[in-house]
């Protein structure tokens, strides 16, 4: 067999100089005359190695980790001229013990199946790997699309945007109101800050979200789709529209497609403007119309008023391109995996203080403490973990005494957070929950769309309170006060953002009461982070005199001769905290 | 609250003469088509960097589209600017996974570096500085963007030299 070498371009890996890798093999191939097939892949999930490169020849298949120009080089040349595999860089393989085999050992990829396994921009390597087979199925066997609904519905399969709606049922409603005119819409405008799921999946695998889509508008009879994709993700949208070209050029849109008589689709990108409301329902499709993108009040649903009024089936990525799986493999395959009312799997984005950052799948009823560990490999640097943030700024924090808690949509509601569309930002004892807190509020206080006023005002005055606590001019009653903005918000606001937008404060607030009592009774930041609350000294034992910070200093309170021990005068000091980053020898201390 | 940006100064609009005709064939491409709106100002901003004045009329005259309900959706979304930017926009990353990886370290020593404040542009206009959601590759956090490459697990002194290393070559 020929030797493969595969290097791994999605955004991360093109990010950490995998474009560079690629070119040089690329180079190195030619000048030396080597004899191997050199590949393209996307996402493999290891975003924490990259560059990735794989090498398949006859003795197996081996994954470089780290592999930047230089090491590129090295790499080639050893394995494949000298047929002498580098074992310290090797980070995973089949063959023997690598530092990251468990990594990937742990995961059931249904989503991912496809995602670093191929070229995303050939729909040939799609077919391949059973790409357009579940539509083909479809049409060869004459499924009726009640059947079809009936097998995503029995699958347990439900929204991955979040909501957790169950899929099925939204379909059944689509294809319940008769329209000539029905539209699918592809919810790809994933503003979640910390989660980038989606975008590997679009990257990684274009078609098989083609393809979910192409056998939903075959379930509900639609014939227009809608690829709502952020403008933030050039990569995704390139892929996509090579994706749709090809999908075009081959038949499988178009009119009477696959052969079914009457069964026509056109679907197209649509860029968003960069507004995270537009992720809601109604709001993304007042976008897709061109209009100021503000949710509106449900009922009607968009299964019997969407686009243009038509009705329309709406579903996140990841939810269609768990679709052909279920369509290839029956319902039965997929409900096994998962609990009671959570099937499947579900894809998460691990971020933040972790060892091992990246794109992981795990079947549901996995505990999130067995996600940050065992696949994320616990916490950077020997700190001890403290929370994760599950769901974005509509979601919360779960702290380390629940990391017992299962990844399922009810067990996670019940801690006060959301599973969101599966960004895990994982925090630790460095991190300040007042400050998480402060930071998710200001970005939906930005985002909301100002329709609501409870929505609109009520952030703004939670902001201001929680600014206030972190600058060390906290009351004591703030906490009870932004409790009852909170339900004001939730219980008074029409949409998913207003309605979660306290979340990530209420969870802060329920588990983690202690760090928001010193800041606000005790003027003290037990994290470190909020400055007006710390104070700046000088270590005398390693202050080496060198005057940095002396000259730094924007309010002069730094005192000191050249080769001698500095001193801050606290009654000047504005804490601005210059010192403390300029300082190369860590001599200034925080307290 | 989207709306307070209408007031923003960075949103103030500016006379400068363009060339008006470049974007005829986009008029042509969209006129008529429902939903065209959000297309046709992207399709502006991406030839000359922002939405000028000029433009938002001369849109508004030859689609019919009130020169209001443009100016609402151009304020409402982030995406659109109404001001000329610098040659080079650095997009600060501001994401969870940044956040708590101090990526205001990284803002602040840019900002003092180009002596510019969050969303100005530099006065030789070589740089934009701007804060962004989340720019995806929260792996290498922090990270910043500056056109196309992404600089990742930064320290506000590295910002500052590969900022400063650019304008040099």
């Amino acid at each position: 067999m020929t030797t493969t070498v595969t290097v791994g371009l999605g955004s991360c890996g093109i990010a950490a100089g995998a474009g560079k890798t690629y070119e040089k093999i690329k180079t190195f191939r030619e000048v030396e005359k080597l004899d191997f097939e050199l590949r393209k892949t996307s996402c493999i999930g290891m975003c924490y190695r990259e560059p990735l490169v794989e090498i398949t020849d006859e003795t197996g298949t081996y994954l470089y980790g780290d592999i930047n120009e230089d090491r590129a080089v090295e790499v080639i040349e050893k394995h494949i001229h000298q047929q002498d595999p580098i074992r310290d860089y090797i980070v995973a393989t089949d063959l023997f013990s690598a530092p990251e085999n468990d990594f990937l050992e742990a995961q059931v990829k249904i989503v991912l199946r496809n995602c670093g396994f191929m070229d995303p921009e050939s729909i040939e390597e799609y077919e391949a790997r059973d790409g357009y087979r579940a539509i083909k199925k479809i049409a060869s066997e004459k499924i009726k699309k009640e059947e079809v609904i009936q097998t995503i519905l029995q699958s347990g399969l439900r929204g991955r945007g979040g909501g957790g709606f169950l899929t099925g049922m939204k379909w059944k409603f689509a294809n319940a109101n008769k329209s000539p005119e029905k539209y699918v819409i592809c919810n790809a405008d994933e503003g979640d800050p910390g989660a980038f799921m989606d975008r590997s999946v679009l990257e990684g695998d274009p078609h098989s979200v083609l393809e979910g889509m192409i056998i939903a508008a075959y379930a509900i009879e639609a014939s227009g789709g809608v690829i709502y994709c952020r403008a933030e993700y050039p990569l995704a949208i390139k892929r996509l529209n090579i994706a749709l070209k090809q999908a075009h050029d081959k038949g499988y849109l178009g009119k009477n497609i696959f052969g079914i008589k009457g069964f026509n689709l056109d679907i197209y990108i649509k860029e968003g403007a960069g507004a995270f409301v537009c992720g809601e329902e109604t709001a993304l499709i007042a976008s897709v119309e061109g209009e100021r993108g503000m949710p509106r009040k449900r009922p009607p649903f968009p299964a019997v008023s969407g686009l243009w009024k038509k009705p329309t089936n709406i579903n996140n990525v990841e939810t269609y391109a768990n679709v052909p799986w279920i369509i290839i493999h029956g319902w039965e395959a997929y409900a096994k995996y998962g609990t009671e009312k959570s099937k499947g799997t579900k894809v998460f984005a691990l971020a933040g203080k972790i060892r091992r950052s990246g794109l992981v799948e795990v079947p549901m009823g996995m505990t999130i403490g067995d996600v940050i560990f065992k696949l994320g490999g616990g916490i950077k640097n020997n700190k001890r973990f403290k929370a994760v943030q599950l769901g974005g700024p509509s979601g919360g924090c779960i702290p380390e005494f629940l990391s017992n808690t299962i990844v399922d949509y009810d067990s996670v509601t019940a801690t006060g957070a959301i599973m969101g569309s599966g960004g895990m930002v994982v925090m630790d004892e460095t991190t300040c929950m007042v400050d998480v807190a402060k930071f998710f509020l200001d970005f939906t206080r930005k985002e909301s769309c100002g329709k609501c006023t409870f929505c609109r005002m009520g952030t703004k005055r939670m902001l201001e309170i929680l600014n206030r606590i972190t600058n060390g001019q906290g009351k004591e009653d703030d906490i009870d006060r932004l409790e009852s903005l909170a339900y004001e918000i939730k219980n008074n606001s029409l949409c998913g953002l207003g309605q979660t937008a306290p979340n990530p404060v209420l969870t802060t607030i329920k588990y983690f009461r202690d760090e928001y009592e010193a800041h606000i009774n005790h003027r003290r930041c037990p994290a470190k982070v909020c400055r007006p609350l710390l104070t700046y000294t000088v270590d005398v034992e390693k202050c080496t005199g060198c005057m940095v910070c002396l000259k730094n200093c924007p309010v002069k309170a730094i005192t000191g001769e050249r080769k001698k021990v500095h001193f801050i005068d606290q009654a000047i000091c504005t804490k601005c905290g210059v010192c403390y980053s300029k300082c190369k020898f860590e001599s200034i201390l925080l307290s | 609250m989207r709306i307070t940006r209408i007031n923003n100064k960075k949103n103030e609009q500016v006379e400068i003469d363009v060339d008006l005709g470049l974007i005829d064939p986009l008029i042509s491409k969209y006129k008529g088509k429902k939903g065209n709106l959000i297309p046709l100002l992207q399709g502006a901003q991406e030839m000359y960097g922002f939405i000028p004045k000029a433009i938002f009329e001369k849109l508004s005259d030859e689609t019919g589209i009130p020169l209001s309900d443009m100016f609402g959706v151009a304020t409402f979304y982030a995406q659109f600017r109404l001001t000329p930017v610098g040659k080079n926009i650095i997009k600060v990353c501001h994401g969870t996974a940044c956040h708590v990886q101090n990526a205001k370290e990284i803002s602040e020593s840019l900002e003092e570096t180009l002596n510019v404040k969050d969303g100005e542009t530099t006065e030789d206009r070589f740089y934009t500085l701007e804060s962004v959601a989340c720019l995806g590759c929260c792996s290498l956090a922090p990270v910043m963007m500056i056109g196309e490459q992404a600089y990742g697990k930064l320290t506000g002194n590295e910002a500052a030299k590969i900022v400063k290393n650019i304008k040099l070559a």
